[in-house]
């Protein structure tokens, strides 16, 4: 049995706390850089955790993760500019798209494996990018703005930034509990079992399929959510955000934190973002930094920032 | 007599060139422990895995407790009653010994579209498990990675992992294979006690052990059935005698499997 007290529980259990307290830091200094700052990289890190549920736990290496940030943020931006504001109509449109968007791709790409996996998910990524680009009435190239947050009436007011951080914090900390719920139940342990061995799972009874589609529609509508989030944050969408890069961005901060760690992305999500904050303000090829430091973690730490922190152990 | 459980009809099978499946019949009642013997290459494998539906066969048919199951895809096959070892052990390495076996249990209990409830604290999952585990004597050993068992654990684990998914008709692809002696001696005890509950498809390289358990024996040679019958008969028959048993021991040699 593993001993609970390790390192990575440690840091994870001190990162959580000070994202719960972070608002009252950034009241108290009046620092809002780091509200902002932070409510972007807690979206982005529900983003890589629902891609955390395909990738690690149920080995399928998605490289078009982030066209669900972009169906989310259409969803949102679209309905808007059309003058459905509520987001009691624009968020479960949100997810409903991205889910149908996940099931569409997922019974054509999951077909495939390995090299072409990661290929299929990749082209239907760049096809939904075009068809945004395509987009003339929303903006085409250019994005969509937005120009009213969606509203939810008497709940919630996501143009105040304390309100909406925690929303967004609401979100990651759902979606992790809901994935720490679905990797224990008998659905997460045939995902895992899958990814583990697909022939010996067909061979003791389990459509393995069925299940990883499913997995797969899971994973696409949480990020969904998140890219309903996006899109409320920085009150713009563009096909920028669908672009293989965002995908790629994506899959680095779950090998970074950590594949198939609960709290991983979360990490991983972090790290990235600010050392891509940091960096960026020194040099313009911040990428050349990022890129041998990454190539550092995956060659010597397989399990990530998690994988490493989890083999210190306190006492 | 009544149908037999399993009935394989003039199977073919190809793999380029190669006939490893050449129009083999075979007939397997209920009850029976039937042996299937040929040299290495003569397509014993091939031939479980197009019963358990990990392969399709180019033409012929099987039929399973009366139905044509030729086509159907492996799981479906399971939750009919079918269950394999593989001659190549084919677990789920980071798993551990009994999460392997719950989750065969767990494939033949309802389906798994659970998505809240732990798994690992379905009593009865991890009871029938635990059952299997110690049938095969690993019950000691049920909380460990299958990555850290040795070889002959991992085998035990195989058989274990087929008997949770409560079959009719088990198919063991060389339950013996790369086995030490004492090791070896307990999977025959083993086998003879599963004999009497499972009807049983067995490849074997051990003759001993053949000889030992089986009620009928088919060889197989180059794809083809040369000889089904009776142990004795099968021991005095001259086209075996010629095609394999008198290379016996160059054969277990060149496999390696005999420790
Ligand atoms: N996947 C495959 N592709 C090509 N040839 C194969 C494949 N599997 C088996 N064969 C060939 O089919 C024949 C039978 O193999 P196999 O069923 O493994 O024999 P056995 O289990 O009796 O040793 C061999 O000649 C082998 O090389
Ligand atoms: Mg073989």
């Amino acid at each position: 049995m593993k001993s609970k007290l390790n390192a990575s529980n440690a840091v994870v259990a001190v990162v959580c706390a000070a994202l719960v307290l972070l608002p009252i830091y950034s009241a108290a200094t009046g620092n809002i850089f780091i509200l902002t700052l932070l409510t972007r990289i807690i979206i982005f890190a529900l983003a890589a955790s629902s891609l955390n549920l395909i990738m690690g736990y149920g080995g399928m290496m998605s490289f078009g993760h982030a066209a669900y940030l972009g169906i989310g943020g259409y969803a949102v931006g679209i309905l808007a500019a059309e003058d459905i504001g509520s987001g009691f109509i624009q968020w479960p449109v949100a997810l409903a798209v991205s889910a149908l968007f996940a099931l569409v791709i997922g019974s054509l790409s999951l077909r495939t494996r390995g090299v072409y996996f990661i290929m299929i998910t990749l082209a239907f990524a760049q096809m939904a990018y075009y068809v945004a680009s395509a987009l003339s009435r929303y903006g085409g190239d250019d994005g969509l703005t937005i120009y009213k947050r969606s509203t939810f009436d008497g709940l919630i007011n996501l143009s105040d930034r304390t309100q909406f951080y925690y929303l967004c914090l609401g979100c990651l900390f759902g979606g992790i509990y809901l994935i720490w719920r679905i990797v224990n139940s008998r659905f997460g342990l045939v995902v895992q079992g899958v990814r583990s061995n697909e022939q010996r799972m067909q061979a003791i009874g389990f459509p393995a399929y069925r299940y990883r589609l499913t997995c797969f529609v899971i994973a696409g509508t949480i990020c969904g959510l998140a890219g309903a989030l996006l899109a409320n944050n920085t009150d713009f969408v563009s096909p920028a955000v669908m672009y293989w890069t965002r995908s790629g961005d994506l899959m680095v901060m779950v090998i970074l934190g950590g594949m198939g760690s609960l709290f991983g992305p979360l990490i991983g999500a972090i790290v990235y973002l600010v050392l891509e904050e940091l960096l960026s303000q020194f040099t313009e090829y911040w990428a050349l930094i990022m890129g041998p430091l990454l190539l550092l973690i995956v060659l010597f730490a397989r399990g990530g920032i998690m994988g490493l922190l989890g083999r210190v152990r306190r006492g | 007599m009544a149908d037999p459980l399993l009935r394989v009809d003039n199977l073919v099978r190809r793999f380029g060139g190669i006939l490893a499946t050449d129009n083999l019949s075979l007939e397997v009642p209920r009850g029976e422990l039937h042996a299937i013997i040929g040299p290495n290459g003569a397509g014993k494998t091939t031939l479980i895995s197009q019963l358990t539906g990990q392969l399709m066969p180019n033409s012929g048919t099987v039929h399973f407790a009366g139905r044509d199951i030729t086509r159907l895809p492996s799981y479906r096959r399971s939750a009919l009653g079918l269950a394999r070892s593989f001659q190549i052990t084919s677990l789920l390495k980071d798993f551990t010994a009994i999460d392997n076996v719950a989750l065969a249990a767990q494939a033949h209990d309802g389906h798994s579209f659970r998505f809240w409830g732990d798994a690992r604290k379905e009593r009865h999952l991890r009871d029938a498990a635990r059952a299997a585990l110690e049938r095969v004597g690993l019950a000691a050993r049920a909380d460990v990675l299958v990555s850290e068992l040795s070889h002959g654990e991992q085998r035990e684990l195989e058989l274990a992992v087929a008997l949770a998914t409560k079959p009719q008709l088990l198919l063991l692809d060389e339950p013996m294979a790369g086995l030490g002696v004492t090791e070896s001696a307990r999977m025959v005890t083993l086998l003879k006690e599963l004999r009497k509950e499972f009807t049983i498809v067995l490849v074997e390289h051990d003759m001993e052990a053949v000889f030992a358990l089986a009620d009928r024996i088919t060889v197989l040679v180059y794809g083809r059935v040369i000889a089904c019958d009776a142990p004795d008969a099968i021991r005095r028959h001259e086209e075996v005698k010629r095609a394999y048993l008198g290379e016996q021991h160059a054969v277990t040699r060149h496999g390696g499997q005999i420790g």
